[in-house]
């Protein structure tokens, strides 16, 4: 019966641990184009992204869980970005927002990154040119959901 | 001073060096030969009559598989020249041959053009004879070849840069 108890009460943690991240995202905004005045309409009062626990970005990476990448990546600015998130604190997540994230979308060039998970891993696309603020928020909730899937490490 | 005058006036004083002037809805233009674009540049600016103090636009241009040009030079770089005092502009040609594409800086002239040549050398790759800092101005130092030049692949893809220290 110990036993049995110590394996319930060690998975009912592991969910509060994952309840209580998915409800303090602390974001980093990585605003590099016009994305990003769709991500400050989601911010705002209207779509009010405060309501899933989203509602403070943070700029310092080492207080940031989420790396939303907001916009064009370009190859100059892909050695900024890379370690932008590498000073990142683990747990973390990566949101690519909009289609240049996400494929580099038309800026098919010579500048342009095609795909940011050339550099660094990414946890939810959120496609769009630039996407609604409703698409922002149900990438949001996606990205609620896998957090809340994950076990902390041991 | 009109358009007409300012190329009659460059004729004048260069002769055969002026290969064609023409004008196109009133912006007058005249295609100089390489050899001496310094001195007529130099000339544009100190002239009494032309007083061109300021170089408005530096750029080029690449002729390759142009549409109805099969003959000459590939690439031209342009010059678009003001007088703030006279209040007339100009436009300066010189052909440029692929196999040697320098052209004389104009960096002495006006300091501006040295962001310009810097952005013609990142593009086109065609070097400044002269210029103070020949570096790229846009693009990064890692990267390989020219990217307005004809011939740049549009799909060619460049290896990523990592961070540097």
């Amino acid at each position: 019966m110990g036993v049995g108890l110590g394996g319930f009460f060690t998975g009912k943690l592991d969910d509060a641990i994952a309840w209580a991240r998915k409800y303090s995202i602390f974001q980093y905004p990585f605003v590099t184009a016009c994305c990003g005045m769709e991500y400050m309409a989601t911010a705002c009062s209207h779509y009010d992204i405060d309501r899933f626990g989203a509602g403070l970005p943070r700029f310092s990476p080492r207080q940031a869980d989420v790396l939303f990448v907001v916009g064009t990546i370009n190859h100059k600015m892909a050695p900024v970005l890379k370690r932008i998130y590498d000073q990142m604190t683990e747990p973390k997540w990566v949101v690519a927002f909009g289609q240049c994230t996400c494929t580099g979308a038309f800026y098919d060039n010579y500048a342009v990154v095609q795909g940011i998970d050339t550099i660094v891993p990414v946890d939810i696309y959120i496609p769009g040119c630039p996407p609604r603020p409703e698409t922002v928020l149900d990438g949001l909730m996606k990205l609620q959901e896998k957090i809340a899937a994950e076990k902390p490490r041991t | 001073m009109d358009g007409h005058a300012i190329l009659a006036r460059l004729r004048e004083r260069f002769g055969p060096a002026i290969l064609e002037t023409g004008d196109h809805r009133g912006d007058h233009t005249a295609v100089v030969d390489r050899a001496r674009l310094a001195e007529l540049l130099r000339f544009c600016r100190d002239d009494a009559a032309l007083r061109f103090d300021m170089l408005m636009d530096l750029t080029a241009v690449d002729y390759l598989k142009f549409p109805g040009r099969d003959a000459g030079a590939r690439f031209e770089v342009v010059y678009h020249l003001y007088s703030v005092t006279e209040g007339h502009r100009v436009r300066i040609k010189v052909p440029v041959e692929e196999d040697d594409p320098v052209v004389p800086s104009a960096v002495p002239l006006w300091a501006i053009a040295n962001w310009y040549e810097r952005e013609v050398w990142d593009m086109f790759g065609i070097r400044f004879d002269g210029h103070p800092d020949l570096r790229r101005l846009l693009l990064y130092e890692e990267f390989v070849g020219h990217p307005l030049r004809k011939d740049y692949a549009i799909n060619r893809r460049q290896p990523l840069i990592g961070p540097r220290n």
